[in-house]
């Protein structure tokens, strides 16, 4: 039979059989909250293509037209749009997680499931987000009669390294925003700063090689280069494997780190929320 | 010989309280930055003395950092020993505040307790509230699937429930219509419906009968009652007396986060209403200079013991400090019964008298001629405002309690307190 022992400090060993378990809710968070989104909007869905798109548009015309950053052939367009993917998903899916425990509220404090399950459901719903902008892409890539190669298959793992990438900062900005309600102003100011340092609207070979390296802290970078090289052919300069590398253990360590500071704290959150 | 499956063995659970003047719920890192940063050079700058000054640290206190005197431990549990059989259906009764709801917090794994342990064999499904989670923009099917979810059940289950759940909730119509366009009663019966579906092994609820209207009590009541006989373990906390008795057969009194009593539910009842009864037909507090406050409330019942007659004529009193005059002070009282709803209003401001016009106390008395309220337990809800509506110096909650009984009655015919609210006077005649 179950047996559950309650107990201070105790973080119990069937916690990741309970996220199992509860497999269920996860899909069916992520489904309310995509279903609620556009709810009394009147173009509803097209939302999700309209912020990127329009993104994109002004990316397009700062920096290719005006600034004229190189483009190694490829359309400026796509070269943009292939980096807006994963950096609004990013976007969204901090901000999402981070006010998702508190929008929640009364989950939180009358009924228990594994807390992970809400901000990690957030960062499921921006996939979905993603997803449909990637139907714009493909617009885009038939406009521009651009076709992609075999790098493309990629894909899947990249979007992977995204989503984790989100995950790890997206659950420590959760937790901390339960307790310090002052993270609701940090992580607008981490989206708007972090668009200027991340190679959305160029590629990220125009940043001076001794730099480069540094550039890859942010872990973005990796993630960003990763979708240009399986979108664009390859074709924006070399792939720069070790900022690839470093962008990956920084993602590594994020993760580790979220999830570690989640669940110290997760048995609190009913009290302070 | 039935197995234990729900042993608690000295559960605690401590809370910090922060002395602040408004209890604030979350910190902002400025105050954690700020307190810390304090602690060295406290005596240093205007802003620093004010912020002492509003967390009510010790203007002397230099040796203490300014935490400690903001700071207070609360255990809202402590000591709390017990254990459930398989099969037992207990109670679990108390003041409000005395940590029933903690209790089932930690039950449910939603807090977790600072000392003690807890074993529990089985599947434990909670329900502290219902509707947990229904979200207004999604019809009554897609929130039987999401608030089934996240109680707990899988989506196999409650397609398999489906039908009973709709049947039970009375909404097969409006399934397809957005939950915020149903009716209030509507909406707590689906809620109640899916809950009451939930085949866990351990059941835990909270208060929940407590809706719809009198016909679906009845029913969820019955359902209830299905689940207590069906062999299930339940722990179920009520401030109903009645649903209490006829539900469990064991009850545990809570008092002050220590479980007094642990036994036959008849026995814990008792010993509730006996706490109730003698400790607060009045309530006292030494006015905090220079702040209007409600200082006395005292109900003079027909008996003794906080005991009143239906039907008799009852006195309450009141003493208002007020340090200045206050020119359209206002005092309202309610009765409220033991189900919180507020039976009777009396408000002072109706009436042409004058109060609060000095500085110092007013005494204000309430004279009811004949109070016919049905029997049951009772408490006052009395609001001290200025003018009405507006400035609030106090409002006080469940005090004075007291006790209606109707014993002159010539009839064998007792009265329950869920027959009605208040009896009125009425000639009878038999026209053949």
């Amino acid at each position: 039979m179950h047996e559950l022992l309650i107990e201070p400090g105790r973080t119990e060993k069937n916690y990741w059989g309970d996220l199992w378990r509860f497999r269920e809710l996860f899909y069916i968070l992520a489904w309310r909250d995509i279903s609620v989104r556009y709810k009394q909007t009147a173009i509803g869905v097209i939302w999700a293509l309209l912020r990127p798109f329009l993104a994109m548009v002004i990316f397009t015309i700062v920096f290719g037209r005006i600034a004229r950053m190189p483009s190694h052939g490829i359309p400026y367009p796509i070269l943009v749009f292939a980096a807006m993917l994963p950096w609004q998903f990013f976007a969204n899916a901090l901000s999402e997680a981070s006010q998702s425990l508190v929008v929640n509220e009364r989950l939180v404090s009358k009924v228990y499931f594994p807390r992970l399950i809400i901000p990690a459901g957030a960062v499921i719903t921006s996939l979905v987000d993603l997803l449909i902008s990637a139907a714009l892409l493909a617009v885009l890539m038939i406009w521009f009669r651009f076709l992609p190669d075999w790098r493309l298959l990629t894909l899947p793992f990249f979007t992977l390294m995204a989503f984790l990438a989100a995950l790890g900062p997206g659950l420590l900005l959760t937790a901390l925003n339960v307790k310090f309600r002052d993270f609701r102003y940090v992580v607008p100011f981490i989206v708007q700063f972090g668009l200027f340092i991340s190679p959305v609207g160029f590629s990220s070979d125009v940043i001076p090689q001794q730099w480069r390296l540094l550039y890859s802290l942010n872990p973005m970078v990796g993630v960003i280069d990763g979708f240009r090289w399986a979108i664009c052919q390859g074709g924006t300069g070399e792939f720069y494997l070790p900022g690839f590398a470093l962008s990956m253990l920084v993602v590594a360590v994020f993760l580790f780190s979220g999830i570690w500071y989640f669940r110290s704290t997760e048995k609190s959150f009913a009290d302070v929320i | 010989m039935s197995d234990i499956v729900i042993s608690l063995d000295n559960v605690g659970k401590r809370y910090t309280l922060r002395h602040q003047g408004k209890s604030e719920r979350y910190v902002a890192l400025r105050d954690v930055i700020a307190r810390q940063a304090a602690a060295p050079f406290k005596a240093i700058g205007e802003k620093m003395r004010i912020w002492n000054r509003t967390n009510g640290s010790h203007p002397n206190g230099s040796s203490h950092p300014p935490s400690n005197g903001a700071v207070e431990d609360f255990w809202a549990l402590r000591n709390v020993s017990f254990e459930v059989k398989e099969g037992d259906v207990v109670g679990i009764i108390g003041r409000n505040g005395a940590g029933k709801s903690t209790l089932l917090k930690i039950l449910s794994r939603i807090t977790e307790p600072n000392e003690g342990r807890i074993r529990i064999k089985g599947r434990v499904a909670s329900l502290l509230e219902v509707g947990t989670g229904f979200h207004p923009e999604l019809t009554g099917r897609e929130n039987i699937y999401l608030n089934g979810s996240i109680l707990g059940m899988r989506r196999a289950e409650i397609k398999a429930k489906f039908d009973e759940i709709v049947a039970f909730a009375e909404v097969e119509k409006f399934l397809d219509t957005p939950v915020k366009r149903y009716s209030s009663g509507m909406y707590v019966r689906l809620a109640f419906a899916v809950a009451a579906h939930l085949e866990p092994e351990i059941l835990i609820v909270d208060e929940v009968l407590a809706v719809g209207d009198a016909e679906f009590q009845k029913k969820s009541l019955g359902k209830m009652h299905d689940v207590a006989t069906g062999g299930r373990t339940v722990l179920f906390v009520s401030h109903n007396m009645a649903a209490i008795t006829s539900l469990t057969r064991r009850s545990a009194l809570l008092r002050a986060g220590h479980c007094v009593y642990f036994g036959e539910t008849q026995d814990a009842v008792g010993r509730y209403l006996d706490s109730i009864r003698s400790q607060e037909s009045r309530y006292e507090a030494s006015p905090n200079h220079g702040i209007p406050s409600i200082a006395r409330v005292e109900v003079f019942c027909s008996q003794s013991g906080s005991v009143h007659e239906s039907g008799a004529p009852m006195r309450v009193e009141f003493d208002l400090y007020h340090p200045e005059p206050i020119p359209s002070a206002c005092l309202k009282f309610q009765m409220v019964n033991q189900a919180h709803v507020p039976v009777l209003h009396f408000r002072a401001f109706d009436h042409p008298i004058e109060i609060c016009k000095g500085s110092g106390t007013t005494k204000v008395v309430c004279h009811i001629p004949r109070l016919n309220l049905n029997v049951g337990q009772y408490s006052l809800t009395a609001y001290f405002s200025d003018p009405p509506g507006g400035q609030c110096y106090q409002h006080l909650e469940a005090v004075c309690q007291f006790r209606v009984v109707i014993l002159n009655k010539t009839t064998l015919w007792g009265w329950r307190p869920e027959a009605c609210t208040y009896h009125e006077e009425a000639e009878w005649r038999a026209a053949s």
